[in-house]
């Protein structure tokens, strides 16, 4: 039988490789998360999906499952191998709530979000923060700058986005590896910030 | 009236899993990394479960990457990756949750790791 791993060996992790962390890379459709995946990803990115029944009903058994809703979300997905014992992934998650079991499953354990906003469409980010904030995650807000998006200053865009006043924003092209490297480096700082503030 | 196209891609990854759709054991999150143990023999397993031994026997790899190679929704790979584990194929190296471990130190390994690639 022919396997479909046949074609092309997947990239192992190193051997020394004991620790996993992830990051949510957090935006509406089509504000880049799979851009700034691709970037910054040593893999080629890989595209997963999770069935699930909306408004958070369980489905454990599949009786009566033709009477639900369900739906397939995809998330991408990338890998980078920072130190011979740490590998971070980066998890594009679609900012709508509804789908609160990926929601819980995804933020369980994640370092913090990094949530992706287009100034051209601001109030389209409101709904990907909202379900950050209600998961407790900590986060930073890259503005990713498209070609011919207005660019405001960044009181501005700050009070359109009600940040507190710690919360990192920074702007970033995605398709730009260096600066979507700052920008997760401006996350995992404040993360950092808020690890050593913690009594 | 058309079909509905997905009716019978719903059904199928349950077939795979025997019908459940919770593992046995809860200890799979995306980022687990997973391998095999190379001891056992494959026989006897269903055919999804080859193709996860055969994958994993080159090294570690996460949850979500043995989803995405495979094209197998998480939570089914969850199911039979938790099944493998079971019967000793595979096993398991720490990921996120079970690694609480020095939150700060780790946090400053991943800041100092990010800016070493600038």
């Amino acid at each position: 039988m022919d396997s479909a791993l046949a074609s092309e060996p997947p990239p192992y992790l190193p051997d020394t490789v004991r620790t996993s962390v992830k990051i949510l890379i957090v935006g509406h459709f089509a504000v880049g998360k799979t851009t700034y995946i691709g970037t910054l990803s040593e893999i080629r990115p890989l595209r997963t999906e999770e069935r699930m029944t909306q408004a958070g009903a369980a489905v454990d058994d599949l009786a009566g499952i033709k009477d639900k809703t369900t739906t397939t979300v995809a998330m991408d997905f990338g890998r980078l191998t920072l130190t011979d014992d740490i590998v971070l992934y980066l998890f594009g998650t679609p900012g709508q709530e509804r789908f609160s079991r990926l929601w819980d499953d995804l933020a369980r354990g994640a370092l913090g979000a990094l949530i992706l906003v287009d100034t051209a469409r601001l109030d389209r980010s409101f709904a990907a923060m909202d379900v950050v904030e209600k998961q407790g995650l900590p986060y930073a807000v890259a503005v990713n700058h498209f070609d011919g998006s207005p660019s405001f200053p960044e009181d501005e865009v700050r009070e359109a986005l009600d940040l507190a006043p710690g919360t990192p924003l920074v702007t970033c092209d995605a398709r730009d590896r260096r600066s979507s490297t700052e920008a997760l480096i401006s996350l995992v700082d404040h993360l950092l910030t808020l690890d050593t503030e913690q009594p | 009236m058309t079909p509905r196209r997905n009716e019978r891609a719903l059904v199928r990854p349950h077939v795979v899993t025997g019908g459940r759709a919770r593992p046995s054991r809860n200890v799979f999150d995306v980022v687990t990394l997973v391998l095999a143990t190379g001891d056992l023999p494959r026989t006897g397993l269903t055919p999804e479960k080859v193709q996860i031994v055969e994958l994993c026997l080159g090294g570690a790899l996460s949850v979500a990457e043995i989803s995405g190679h495979l094209g197998l929704p998480v939570g089914i790979t969850r199911v039979l990756l938790s099944d493998l584990v079971d019967s000793g194929h595979l096993t398991t190296r720490a990921g996120a949750p079970a690694a609480p471990a020095p939150k700060v130190r780790l946090l400053q390994e991943v800041l100092d790791g990010l800016r070493a690639r600038l």
